[in-house]
């Protein structure tokens, strides 16, 4: 479904925007998608890939797009971690917590998502000390108005050989988990889990040390005049923008997930209860699964208006794909129809996409049957 | 008589402000049938949702099996093992198969592997008459069908006491006799059986006791023919005429 509407949307943008072209052809006006091969001419202050002034309009939109992805992945990621565990909590039958995961709830989701990225950029990132007082965390790690700085390991030639132990730990981890699960079921009882991972971790990574050494350098930054040499910085914008994007959208996805567990009937919790299923083990394998079929489609328009609402990073340079896109390379080459139509299609590619990956996901998770 | 299996004294529950339960005493000896019927809101489901602590009492003791509901979770792990439920609604799980709704609680609790837990479930689904359904899902099936999975489903942990609650009363009139003619096998296995119900012809068929409850009392108890024939109490009465007449 997702698929087609992706199809029907490009088909009518490349008409559109063929239209629009001839016709300002016709004009002798300037368009067309030349200047994504023309020099940039501008820096960011933070890319993934190699990017310099010298590259091209093209490189910007890629580094947007990443810069955009990074946040809204990581948003998306914490956002329901928290919000997940602030819906359980919701419903503890500790007051306590529960009047916490409330009042988090009612302030977060009420006060505009705009105004909270100010609040974390310029009340508390932008307000800390400069560097010279900076605070720092075992004097390895320094935050100050300029971002936050973390110690970073260097990685020299050899070290694709941790990363191949890493990929071989993840398999591993994967592997171990289902001969878990098989050996709960064939043999009744748990089998160790967590040793034989420690033990293929080691494994791994000795293998990639006799291979290729230590290719590693911790550089941890150090202040040099002004600002810190050495390290991993992340920008403040970025900071401001994760921290705000993950705890408004948390508020959301906490009652989402409360309404979910809350429609599950109550009846389920006690004939798992009234079978001796542990309190856990019934919410785990009895409620969640019947509470996510609830959850799911309101938790995918959340990931969603999060993707959206990073372009709120334009309020403070942020530079996703709006703001160097939309924003600086606009102002450069003016042409507007084609970088709005090229940002509005990437919106809304991803979207597409995250539908219909958790479109995916929901089927599967569906009932057969139409009784309760 | 041999020690009873379960043991209730002086027991006493409220729900706020509502005194619930009052001053309910009752044994139950190893075996017994016991029928519990009374009019809706007398607190016949929260008496026997008492016994597995679905409902906790605040007042008195209740002892299953000699081990007392005190709120030890140990006590009650013991006691959840050995006391199965049926509900009113079923409460099969919809996302998991007849066979899989069946070796949940054997796998998760009684640490049975899956293939001595299968081998189990389908025992039991034969004897509920329902071998064929065992892939199927609680949805594509009948009321009847969902109730005699809910009764398997119990029987999978071999349960010494079961307690039934108006297990034929959310059942179409046509489906509530295949239901009612497992519970009959059941007894005459010689389960222990606490059943709320006001299927009388059952009551007069294997119940040992029947107990009428008004207002949170026990107002009267006796063996189903002395029970139906010759009611002692107004209350009673009254009941009976009602329900026997339709
Ligand atoms: N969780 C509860 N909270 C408050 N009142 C309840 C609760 N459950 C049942 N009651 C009340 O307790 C009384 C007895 O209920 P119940 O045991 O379900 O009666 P019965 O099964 O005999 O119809 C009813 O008046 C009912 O409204
Ligand atoms: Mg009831």
């Amino acid at each position: 479904m997702q698929v087609l509407v992706l199809a029907a949307v490009l088909g009518a943008m490349v008409w559109l925007v063929g239209n629009v072209q001839s016709n300002l052809e016709r004009q002798n006006i300037n368009s067309g998608f030349g200047f994504l091969s023309e020099r940039a001419g501008f820096g960011i202050n933070q890319t993934l890939i190699a990017y310099t002034e010298d590259d091209s309009f093209g490189r910007v939109v890629v580094v947007g797009l990443l810069n955009t992805l990074l946040v809204s992945g990581l948003g998306i990621f914490f956002a329901t971690l928290l919000g997940f565990s602030l819906g359980v909590a919701r419903l503890s039958r500790n007051w306590l917590i529960s009047k916490i995961a409330m009042v988090y709830i009612e302030i977060f989701r009420n006060v505009p998502l705009l105004l909270q990225i100010m609040f974390w950029y310029f009340g508390v990132l932008r307000n800390l000390p400069s560097p010279r007082q900076a605070l720092s965390v075992g004097d390895a790690m320094f935050m100050s108005n300029r971002g936050i700085v973390l110690p970073w390991l260097e990685a020299g030639a050899g070290a694709m050989w941790y990363g191949v132990a890493l990929l071989g730990l993840a398999a591993g981890f994967f592997w171990l988990r289902r001969r878990t699960l098989k050996a709960k079921l064939t043999t009744g009882h748990s089998t160790r889990f967590w040793r034989p991972l420690l033990v293929l971790a080691l494994a791994l990574f000795g293998a990639a040390a006799l291979m290729a050494g230590v290719p590693f350098a911790l550089d941890v930054p150090q202040l040099k005049g002004f600002n810190f040499r050495g390290g991993l910085t992340v920008i403040p914008e970025f900071v401001a923008l994760l921290l705000a994007l993950s705890l408004y959208t948390a508020a959301f996805i906490a009652e989402i997930v409360r309404a979910g567990i809350n429609s599950v009937n109550k009846g389920q919790r006690e004939a798992a209860a009234a079978l001796g299923l542990p309190e856990r083990v019934a919410l785990r394998l009895v409620v969640l699964p019947q509470a996510l079929r609830v959850i799911i489609p309101p938790l995918t328009s959340q990931y969603l208006n999060l993707t959206k609402n990073s372009s709120l990073a334009v309020a403070i340079a942020y530079p996703d794909i709006v703001s160097v896109l939309a924003g600086t390379t606009l102002s450069q080459v003016g042409q507007a129809l084609e970088i709005i139509f090229v940002t509005m299609m990437i919106y809304l590619s991803l979207s597409l996409l995250t539908s219909w990956a958790m479109n995916r996901y929901n089927q599967r998770m569906a009932f057969v049957g139409n009784n309760t | 008589m041999t020690d009873p299996v379960i043991r209730i004294s002086d027991m006493n529950k409220w729900f706020g402000t509502f005194h619930v339960l009052r001053d309910i005493n009752l044994q139950v000896a190893a075996g017994e049938k016991i029928v519990i019927c009374g009019p809706s809101g007398s607190g016949k489901s929260t008496l026997i949702r008492c016994l597995n602590r679905l409902e906790q009492h605040q007042e008195g003791i209740i002892e299953v099996e000699g081990v007392s509901l005190d709120g030890s979770s140990k006590n009650l792990e013991s006691i959840r093992s050995n006391v199965g439920m049926v509900f009113q609604q079923f409460n099969l799980f919809p996302h998991m198969s007849v066979l899989e709704n069946c070796t949940l609680a054997p796998i998760w609790v009684k640490q049975k592997t899956k293939q001595e837990a299968e081998a189990l479930a389908r025992q039991f689904l034969e004897r509920v008459r329902i071998p064929d359904q065992a892939d199927k899902y609680p949805g594509q099936l009948s009321g009847g069908q969902q109730q005699r999975v809910a009764i398997a489903r119990a029987l999978c942990m071999n349960p010494d006491i079961m307690l039934f609650d108006e297990p034929t009363s959310a059942l179409d009139p046509e489906m509530i006799k295949e239901v009612l003619d497992v519970m009959v096998e059941l007894a005459e296995d010689g389960m222990t059986m606490l059943c709320v119900t006001h299927e009388m012809g059952f009551a007069r068929q294997v119940a040992d006791r029947v107990i009428f409850m008004d207002e949170g009392e026990i107002v009267e108890e006796n063996e189903p023919e002395a029970f139906f024939s010759n009611p002692q109490n107004e209350r009673t009465k009254m009941f009976l005429s009602q329900v026997l007449s339709h």
